[in-house]
């Protein structure tokens, strides 16, 4: 059997940034991890994937902006018709860079956005960061580029809804991504900080269906659910290396931005070896693609054609195992750990660490484990 | 960061309408949106952030018709004189509803 066709590649072009976000996505051990791809080893790169069928290019970290190398990699990546778009926390933009990125080809920026109160958005990016980010939007709509703005939701800012819907139709944004944490790395970390009470999550829901209708055709919301609450787990990332590909800034193809989590893996490095032969035939990507690997309750579901059997690394960080069903799933055996952590939402805990090398040294001495309880 | 940003593939659909839309509209695509000839699956394809439409035969000829100069009714014209042998009541449905739908998503300006 043939790989699918990959649609979509996040190229995380680095670990270095100036904000230390509770919830980054970023492996928790990304200090140990310093070897950054070359210009000539990302251009490669691009290209293979093109090849393959990819469309969607985010550039991505990180802050991809540290990269000086960033207008080259846009540049190749338009000559090669990839849709490409900057997923930026904007404090290091300025309008001579928006500038050469847009006439180097950059398709669309993604700005993100910690909260419409200042404390509240500083205290979780970890640094001042408020004002430049509402400085940084309008020279990106004046220099023509359709923004995008993202929202990550926890429990600190999933209040402020209406508000973040009118700022970001204030700052001109075409879309709207109103996205719950997703409890991996640093945000699994920070799990007891972050996570939301169904109360909160309800009210925000309804507050997004209320708005969607006097946007349309204006600026599209999206919301991503949290999971946690969800009856069913999400299909997570459409698949297992079904049409979406990582790339880690040392080179690394992953399924997801997680997957690092899950021991016994081995991904290949675009350092060895072709993008088209890791896709192919890598077998970390291989391991969890189609249904053969799949346990029940997931094997007879008739669900397992929509939701894939949910998220191999929350699998594994709440089950132990990375083949059983998404504890997210009220039929896992395992459901009563997502129960636990609802409960204890309910309580809330003002507990963090920050996204920082000083953190991720200290966290990267012990080995990873999964959570027991 | 990234959220899970899925390449979501869909097909024109029937059914929706641009009755709200006056007579004098002339649509033009969102410079967000991108129409490009796809090599694996040799046809057309219009990307825009975070999804993809696979374009059947007639919606790349309509969208290269949606640059602001045209009308609804002018694009159908265009259209009907092209494909002949095509009924007319046919192309009308097929370019209200292609246009509907991606104007729903904000990808049509004018």
């Amino acid at each position: 059997m043939g790989a699918p066709r990959p649609y979509t590649l996040v190229a995380e072009l680095t670990y270095k940034c100036p904000l230390k976000c509770l919830y980054c996505s970023n492996p928790v051990s990304f200090s140990q991890m310093r070897d950054e791809l070359s210009t000539e080893q990302w251009v490669r790169t691009f290209s293979e994937a093109a090849d393959l069928g990819v469309v969607q290019l985010h550039l991505s970290g990180g802050e991809p902006v540290v990269r000086k190398d960033l207008p080259e990699l846009i540049r190749h990546a338009r000559s090669r018709d990839l849709y490409t778009n900057l997923i930026t926390g904007g404090t290091l933009l300025n309008e001579e860079m928006l500038r050469q990125f847009r006439d180097c080809g950059l398709d669309h920026i993604q700005l993100s956005i910690q909260d419409t109160d200042r404390r509240t958005a500083e205290l979780v990016a970890g640094i001042r960061s408020y004002d430049k980010k509402l400085k940084i939007a309008p020279l990106i709509k004046k220099l023509g580029f359709s923004l995008t703005i993202n929202v990550v939701m926890h429990r600190m800012n999933i209040d402020h809804v209406p508000a973040l819907i009118a700022q970001a139709a204030e700052l001109g944004a075409q879309r709207l991504e109103l996205a719950n944490t997703q409890y991996h790395a640093w945000a699994e970390k920070n799990r007891s900080a972050l996570m939301p009470t169904r109360a909160q999550l309800d009210q925000a829901e309804a507050l997004v269906l209320e708005a969607r209708p006097r946007y349309q055709g204006t600026m599209e919301i999206a919301y991503v659910k949290a999971d946690y609450y969800s009856e069913y787990p999400k299909p997570c990332m459409g698949g297992w290396a079904r049409s979406y590909m990582v790339i880690t800034p040392t080179g690394e193809v992953l399924p997801c931005h997680a997957a690092h989590v899950i021991p016994g893996l081995h991904f290949d490095s675009v350092r060895d070896q072709s993008l088209t032969t890791i896709w192919a035939e890598s077998k970390g990507l291989n391991a969890f693609r189609g249904e053969s690997w799949m346990q029940e309750p997931c094997r007879s579901c008739p669900m397992k054609a929509i939701d894939f059997g949910g998220c191999r690394c929350q699998a594994f960080m709440l089950a132990g195992d990375a083949a059983a069903a998404d504890p997210v799933c009220s039929l896992s055996p395992h459901h009563d750990i997502i129960q636990e952590a609802i409960a204890q939402a309910e309580q809330g805990d003002g507990r963090f660490i920050y996204r920082d090398s000083r953190n991720s040294e200290r966290l990267s001495i012990r080995p990873l484990e999964p959570a027991s309880r | 960061m990234a959220t899970a940003a899925l390449a979501e593939m869909i097909e024109p659909r029937m059914g929706d309408t641009v009755a709200d839309a006056p007579a004098s509209w002339r649509p033009r695509l969102s410079p967000r949106a991108r129409l490009r000839w796809d090599e694996v699956e040799k046809r057309y394809m219009l990307v825009f952030p975070e999804a993809a439409l696979m374009l059947n035969e007639t919606a790349p000829e309509i969208l290269k018709l949606c640059n602001g100069e045209h009308t609804v009714d002018g694009i159908i014209d265009a259209l009907v004189q092209r494909f002949t042998g095509i009924e007319r009541k046919v192309i009308e449905e097929d370019v209200t509803s292609f246009l509907a739908r991606i104007r729903a998503r904000g990808l049509l300006e004018g």
